[in-house]
């Protein structure tokens, strides 16, 4: 185990740990005492394994970007987390959360979601696992996303408007917790990041991590080598960013790339750059870093990206930051609107516009041409297509 | 002593404590609620610090906290409205909050400024009880003030026997499947009760959540030394044209016993 694993108390460096009242505690005890002896099982690893393959589609391909390579003069690799099935990295967690829950007997999942895609992923979790399944959705979010309020509603999920605060992810989050109170028996609670009280950051953060055990298994067939010179990942709560960076915590040499959301601007009060304007606090139950006033109240973020949109990072990342293991870089909205069609034209791939707030960043980094970086595409365009129209220009 | 503990020496049974939000209706409306439940026979009150994003709290507390930062309420501008109160205030006064604007303002200063400002204790329903005992323990111990802790009927034996050694005044028994403000039956918790009432606690148990009611109050005074009423009382202040009589009335229903209205109402000097 090395600096950047979870203690057992559940903490990374300082972030982490689980402040919740004492409404929550036996649930999320419950999940402490035992996710780690459930996850390892051989018969939960059998299961995870072959749906991963079979019904999600994985391994995702590993696709040298040629074109793309050479707009940046060096090697870049896209890790195609946009062809899962339902169109992004988010069903590898709402996989495995699934699976437990219905090891812990279970019969009803809760959820929160704010671009939909995690709601996407798991409205068709519980469809196949036939759960019955409340999304719940800022209003806000609900009107900009409504192709996959559709979804959810298609895999007959109940989709409820979060009508508090500003009506985005966090209030959505705030929801699920009142239910996950109001129902503590016989709900599951899916967290779709790396974010929540231990031992959600954690658990998320095993789940995702399919996706760097296959970049190393990829990039050595391809190249020789498992270890890239930079790894590069969109971050909201970070849960793909988790994924990606996981098995490469500890080599040193790879360089952890992580990009948020600046918005219009970090400095203009309408953005998500947590690193940037945050301060260590609490939010959802987890110590780390969010964007706060000076009296401790929460603030609203801006981002183009739903997925984003959110005032904290997952205490991972918050320490990630603060050790210096990860590099933190920020993508505007315009930023990361023209990586979105710089991809489209270069490579045919439409991404989702939180991916494209990574591949904005590649402009960013000192690259050198024998450097190899693998993205991860953590999504795909579809369900931004209206947000494309919108702004226009290409 | 700690005002909290020499209520429960004097009154074992049918202890009513209120619980409203600070800054709310309007911003300096904190000090006139006080003053009328006190007034009203309110045994001690609850002051809620409001925070944007109150997770265990349901609708009604949540507009009042919406509202209340609307108008500008912080926790700094709360010590400087209660700063004078405990010249007229007598009954136990805890403040109650989520973890993060305590953390924010500086736990250490928010516990001298709370202590000297008259307050009794604090309830800070999502601070871990590790944290508590490692962190803040002594420093609450220095300045006499009470901390006090939630416990839910899935809290096992050995955990709440835990929570009683940390705690001091008394203990915050809620629903665990209850937000705050849930219409759901009290009914039915009896056997949850009645484990707590028969576990040897060394502090007394106040019965909190879903107290909205002459009815509900008598049912949960039954089982412990008293209950804590919240989003009821948030909800008459919400509609009241004119708090003080509105919240006579309320407590006076809540007794089931007329305690008469002074005639010339108590007006705090104006400080603010």
């Amino acid at each position: 185990m090395s600096k950047y694993n979870i203690t057992e108390d559940g903490y990374y460096g300082r972030y982490g740990g689980a402040y919740v009242p004492e409404m929550l505690y036996p649930n999320v005890e419950e999940l402490r005492q035992q996710y780690v002896s459930i996850i390892e099982s051989p018969s939960f690893r059998a299961e995870f394994e072959k749906l991963l393959t079979d019904y999600v589609g994985r391994p995702t391909p590993l696709y040298l970007a040629s074109r793309l390579s050479e707009k940046y003069n060096a090697t870049i690799y896209l890790k195609r987390e946009d062809l899962n099935h339902t169109g992004a990295h988010k069903v590898n967690n709402t996989l495995g959360q699934i699976l437990l829950a219905k090891r812990l007997g279970k019969t009803r999942i809760i959820a929160e979601t704010g671009a939909g895609q995690h709601g996407v992923a798991t409205a068709t979790m519980c469809a196949l696992m036939n759960l019955p399944c409340v999304v719940y959705m800022g209003e806000t979010d609900i009107a900009r996303q409504r192709p996959n309020v559709e979804r959810m509603k298609l895999l007959g999920a109940e989709v409820r408007p979060a009508l508090s605060g500003s009506r985005t992810l966090k209030d959505a989050t705030n929801e699920a917790i009142r239910d996950w109170i109001n129902h503590p028996s016989d709900t599951y609670y899916i967290i779709g990041s790396v974010v929540g009280p231990h031992p959600y950051p954690d658990m998320v953060a095993r789940f995702q991590s399919v996706i760097s055990r296959e970049i190393r298994q990829q990039l050595l067939k391809e190249t020789g080598h498992e270890n890239p010179d930079y790894l590069v990942a969109c971050v909201g709560g970070g849960s793909n960013a988790a994924g990606t960076f996981y098995h490469y915590l500890q080599e040193e040499q790879v360089k952890l790339v992580a990009v948020e959301a600046g918005g219009l601007g970090v400095h203009t009060g309408k953005t998500a750059a947590t690193t940037t304007v945050g301060t260590p606090g609490i939010i959802h139950g987890s110590k780390t870093l969010l964007m706060q006033t000076r009296d401790g109240q929460i603030i609203e973020p801006h981002s183009i990206s739903a997925g984003l949109d959110y005032p904290g990072i997952g205490p991972l990342h918050a320490w990630l930051f603060e050790s210096g293991r990860g590099k933190f870089y920020s993508a505007t909205d315009e930023e990361a609107y023209q990586a979105g069609i710089q991809l489209s034209r270069l490579e045919g791939i439409i991404p989702a516009l939180e991916s494209a707030h990574a591949l904005a960043a590649l402009a960013f980094l000192p690259l050198i041409p024998s450097d190899t970086v693998v993205v991860t595409l953590s999504g795909r365009g579809d369900k931004d297509l209206q947000t494309y129209i919108d702004r226009g220009g290409y | 002593m700690n005002r909290i503990t020499s209520l429960f020496r004097q009154k074992k049974e049918q202890v009513l404590s209120v619980f409203f939000t600070a800054g709310f209706p309007a911003l300096q409306d904190t000090v006139p609620v006080l003053t009328a439940l006190q007034e009203a026979g309110a045994d001690l009150v609850e002051i809620g610090m409001p925070y944007s994003d109150p997770m265990a709290d349901g609708p009604v507390i949540q507009a009042s906290n919406t509202r209340a930062l609307g108008n500008g309420m912080s926790v700094e501008l709360l010590f400087e409205q209660l700063k004078d109160i405990r010249t007229h205030i007598h009954i136990p006064i805890l403040l109650m909050g989520y973890y993060n604007p305590v953390l924010q303002y500086g736990v250490e200063q928010f516990v001298t400024q709370a202590a000297a400002a008259g307050i009794d204790g604090i309830i800070i329903p999502d601070l871990p009880l590790q944290e508590y005992e490692q962190q803040y323990q002594q420093l609450f111990q220095a300045h006499k003030l009470s901390n006090v802790f939630l416990v839910t009927p899935q809290t096992p034996e050995d955990r709440l026997l835990h929570i009683d050694r940390l705690s001091t005044g008394f203990i915050y028994i809620v629903s665990s499947s209850s937000t705050t403000g849930n219409q759901q039956q009290q009914q039915g918790h009896d056997s949850y009760f009645s484990r707590i009432r028969q576990t040897p606690l060394q502090n007394p148990a106040l019965i909190g959540f879903n107290i909205k009611d002459q009815e509900s109050f008598r049912y949960a005074c039954q089982y412990a030394a008293g209950a804590i009423i919240g989003s009821a009382f948030i909800r008459v202040l919400e509609q009241a044209d004119d708090l003080r009589p509105a919240i006579h009335a309320f407590i006076q229903q809540l007794r089931g016993a007329a305690e008469p209205l002074p005639s010339v109402p108590h007006r705090q000097t104006a400080t603010l």
